[in-house]
């Protein structure tokens, strides 16, 4: 438990990605089975204690500290655990009963009811320390806040060992914690985990941007990029799973499209959500605002599933009634989910339309009206490319519509973090509500953090510096006399934003050194982008 | 007690003796000020009469360039003001020269903390613990989630890390007064005798303590040398600098930070700092219950910091306290 512990402080403080893998490797490396594994389940937020939540956590301190002193605490240290960490009372003689290790600790923890654990759980914590408490408690509440994502765990395990990270996520979905084949194919040598008749994710073919490079659509298909989720849906031995782009399972957020498949496969498509504003009125799709709803939900109300019923668009078909088909070109692929698409009810899938095109110049110009329909771009697919993981230069390419531009006042800035970390690098940017020269005022409208090169950065952070107006802790408000013109993709009405508005990945795309502030476009010109 | 007013009056800007005609730690110019230590928030410039340790006095010079109407007093001397007001200054343990301040009058005790800490510091005599009336404390790190671990802990974290990335320079964030001399002199009491190299804003400060007899090693200044010199070196730079441009100009610094609120990593994560060091120049929660107990005086007030759960404790403890909310004193960097 030390060591976990001890890499849980380290994730916390170490800020580069680079940084935060070489500790999990390292530790994923040294640690002996189990420990890594269920530290593994622990990081990819694997984990799940009934008995023990935030509010035992609660209960349990203030049976031993008073109430007063535990509330001012919690408050000023702004975490449960943590501060409970800090205020458990340190036992008089810890030596007769070593820390326990991380595999002690989880058999001890899943043992635990409700009505056992404000017995149980303080006999473990008198056997260790604040940092192996702190640890202790983040283990047993899920949600390590160590700024790592699951990928970014499993990345560490597949570099650990020197494995690939695509074989990783395939088998990852059909082994539980603490991961015992997983350890012994990658460290050990053994046979990969038999995954016949499981329902596991694949890794996602993905594309490259197109930038400058021409292709001839005698090699090449053309598809909309539809703006909504890419999603994989797998059916196998009467089992259905829905995974996200990073491979989570997002079943239980959309139950409606687990009971539409009964059929054995593993589709590619976008998951989207009824609308008019994607592929027109009939059966077509919401923009991406709409499905923003129905995101990040573990429960699902029937009102919800009413009125924003999901669907998904399928453009790829990896396996069809068992058979792989990775390895055959998309052509053929194609061929079998076209066939396919008949035994599949049709208020839940339908099938992402092949865009006709005479030339390259003629879809080009298809490209330019797409701004019209919500669409993100297209897509540009290899013929007789095979489905494979990860990113392949020249198989799959993206090619998105062209950004909209406004111009906009820089009004606030702020350090960034990692390699821009000394630099005000985080700007906070306006449009005008009316006249500038008469009431009109700047009203935030977005955040940018990219879009400019490292020369223009330091001129840029010279400016807040010189032009700084006053100080909100580490914000810094700005004279308001530099013009951004800002791209973004699309722009949305949101409850959220004094504005009311929100953009979606804005960025800067010129700095206006020579533009005055109240040339800046107004607020309404923003408004009259929305297509919500 | 009478319903006159008592002879010490806290006021927003500083603490008034009136029988004297005084002021403790004033914020803004007075006739006369009595003056604990030389952090900023409690020693400003300006007065007509300034009565400091000789440190304090050095320290408040450097600083503002007044030596016109300073009254040097040694630690344990006694100085008859007027209105029959004895004043004597205590050690108090939080920076060179830093005393607590005993005032006497008409039978009764009262003494004012300034700041202090209970830990042995290599850069300044220890807190001398006296019996009072009304003890009149700091609360900085008052709340029971801060204990500070023993200092020779985080200095050999300090040490490891140094060790651990030999091609690497350890930037440490220390505030200038006080923090960073007593890590250094810690450093060395620790065997670590290369050269550390300073930011500028540390120079002056270095040099005076120096000169006032802590011995600090082998300093240099950043400025004068080369990138490649730092590798394998510490460096010790003021809070404010740690993610500024200036590190730019040192090799792949590690950022350590030495401060009580290191404790919380939060505050830590906020600042960007990759090795926090738990040093704090306060008393912790301990040190703060434990010296009121051990001076034992029939009423506490708390000038400023976490008052809420001092006052909490004393409430629990059956004693008497109250929250003076002076303004101004806030160490946010320690």
């Amino acid at each position: 438990m030390e060591q976990f512990a001890a890499l849980i402080d380290a994730l916390i403080y170490t800020r580069s990605r680079k940084g935060k893998l070489a500790l999990i490797e390292q530790y994923l490396r040294e640690t002996p089975d189990p420990d890594r594994g269920w530290a593994l389940a622990a990081l990819t937020d694997g984990l799940d204690f009934p008995a023990v939540k935030s509010s035992t956590i609660r209960n349990l301190l203030k049976d031993r500290v008073d109430p007063v002193l535990w509330s001012l605490s919690r408050d000023f240290v702004g975490d449960t655990a943590e501060t409970a960490s800090f205020l458990w009372p340190e036992p008089l003689r810890r030596d007769d009963a070593p820390p326990p290790t991380v595999s002690e600790a989880v058999a001890n923890l899943a043992a635990m009811t409700r009505a056992s654990v404000m017995a149980d759980l303080p006999p473990l914590l008198d056997r260790l320390d604040a940092k192996g408490r702190y640890a202790l408690f983040k283990l047993a509440t899920g949600g390590m806040r160590v700024g790592i994502s699951a990928r970014l765990a499993k990345i560490a395990f597949a570099q650990a060992f020197d494995v690939e990270v695509d074989r990783v996520e395939e088998y990852w979905h059909a082994l539980t914690p603490p991961y015992a084949e997983l350890f012994a194919w990658a460290a050990e040598g053994a046979d990969p985990p038999d995954t016949e008749n499981m329902p596991l994710f694949r890794p996602f073919m993905l594309a490259h941007p197109l930038e400058d490079t021409q292709v001839d659509l005698a090699d090449y298909v053309a598809e909309w990029k539809w703006d909504g989720i890419r999603v994989q849906l797998v059916h196998v031995a009467g089992e259905t799973r829905l995974y996200s782009r990073s491979g989570d399972d997002i079943s239980a957020t959309f139950p409606e499209l687990i009971t539409a498949l009964d059929i054995p496969a593993v589709l590619d498509g976008e998951l989207l959500v009824r609308g008019s504003h994607q592929g027109g009125e009939a059966g077509g799709a919401a923009s991406f605002n709409a499905l923003q709803q129905r995101l990040g939900r573990k429960t699902v109300s029937k009102k919800m599933l009413a009125e924003a019923p999901a669907f998904v668009r399928l453009y790829d078909a990896l396996a069809i009634g068992g058979d792989d088909l990775r390895v055959l070109p998309w052509s053929q692929r194609r061929a079998q989910l076209e066939a396919l698409i008949p035994e599949l009810p049709e208020s839940h899938f339908d099938l992402s339309q092949i865009v006709a095109a005479q030339d390259f110049a003629q879809l080009a110009q298809i490209r330019e009206s797409a701004r019209d329909d919500a669409i993100e771009g297209l897509m540009l697919k290899r013929r007789d490319s095979p489905y494979v993981a990860g990113r392949k230069t020249g198989l799959w390419y993206k090619w998105k519509r062209d950004p909209l531009l406004i111009d906009c006042v820089l009004m606030y800035a702020q350090r960034g973090s990692g390699k821009r970390s000394s630099f005000y690098s985080d700007y906070t940017f306006g449009c005008w509500t009316g006249d500038p020269d008469s009431d009109g005022e700047l009203l935030p409208v977005g955040k940018a953090y990219s879009g400019f090169t490292d020369e223009e950065l330091k001129k840029l952070d010279r400016h807040v510096r010189q032009n700084t107006l006053n100080r909100f802790g580490p914000v810094r408000e700005t004279d308001k006399s530099l013009v951004f013109e800002v791209a973004f993709d699309s722009v949305h009405a949101s409850k959220r934003h004094k504005s009311g508005l929100a953009m979606r990945f804005p960025r800067i795309h010129r700095i206006r050194w020579d533009k005055p502030a109240h040339e800046a476009d107004r607020i309404e010109t923003l408004r009259a982008l929305v297509r919500d | 007690m009478s319903s006159a007013p008592h002879w010490i009056q806290p006021h927003p800007q500083g603490i008034y003796v009136a029988p004297a005609d005084c002021w403790v730690d004033p914020s803004a110019a007075v006739e006369r000020a009595l003056v604990t230590h030389g952090h900023a928030d409690h020693a400003r410039g300006g007065h007509g009469e300034t009565l400091a340790t000789r440190e304090t006095l050095a320290i408040m010079d450097l600083r503002y360039n007044t030596q016109a109407g300073a009254v040097p007093v040694a630690y344990g001397e006694t100085l008859r003001l007027a209105g029959s007001v004895d004043a004597t200054y205590l050690p108090a343990g939080h920076v060179l020269g830093s005393a607590q301040i005993l005032l006497e009058h008409a039978g009764e005790r009262v003494i004012v903390t300034g700041d202090y800490k209970r830990r042995p510091d290599p850069t300044c005599v220890p807190f001398e613990v006296a019996r009072c009336d009304i003890f009149i404390t700091e609360a900085t790190f008052g709340l029971p989630v801060f204990t500070h671990p023993p200092i020779a802990d985080e200095i050999a974290k300090l040490l490891a890390a140094l060790a651990a990335s030999p091609k690497a320079c350890v930037l440490v964030g220390a505030y200038a007064l006080g923090k960073a001399q007593r890590v250094i002199a810690e450093l060395r009491a620790a065997g670590h005798h290369d050269p550390i190299y300073l930011h500028g804003a540390m120079e002056r400060m270095c040099r005076l303590y120096e000169e006032l007899g802590v011995p600090l090693g082998d300093l240099r200044l950043v400025a004068d040398h080369a990138k490649e010199e730092m590798r394998g070196a510490i460096v010790v730079c003021p809070p404010s600098a740690l993610n500024d441009r200036w590190s730019r100009r040192l090799p792949e610094p590690i950022t350590a930070m030495a401060s009580g609120w290191m404790r919380v990593r939060q505050r830590a994560r906020q600042r960007n700092v990759e090795l926090p060091l738990v040093i704090s120049d306060h008393a912790d929660w301990n040190e703060l219950t434990q010296t009121v107990q051990e001076v034992d005086p029939r009423e506490t007030w708390i000038t400023h910091g976490r008052e809420e759960a001092l006052l909490r404790w004393h409430e629990l403890h059956q004693r008497k306290a109250r929250a003076l909310a002076l303004v101004g004193y806030e160490d946010e960097d320690d």
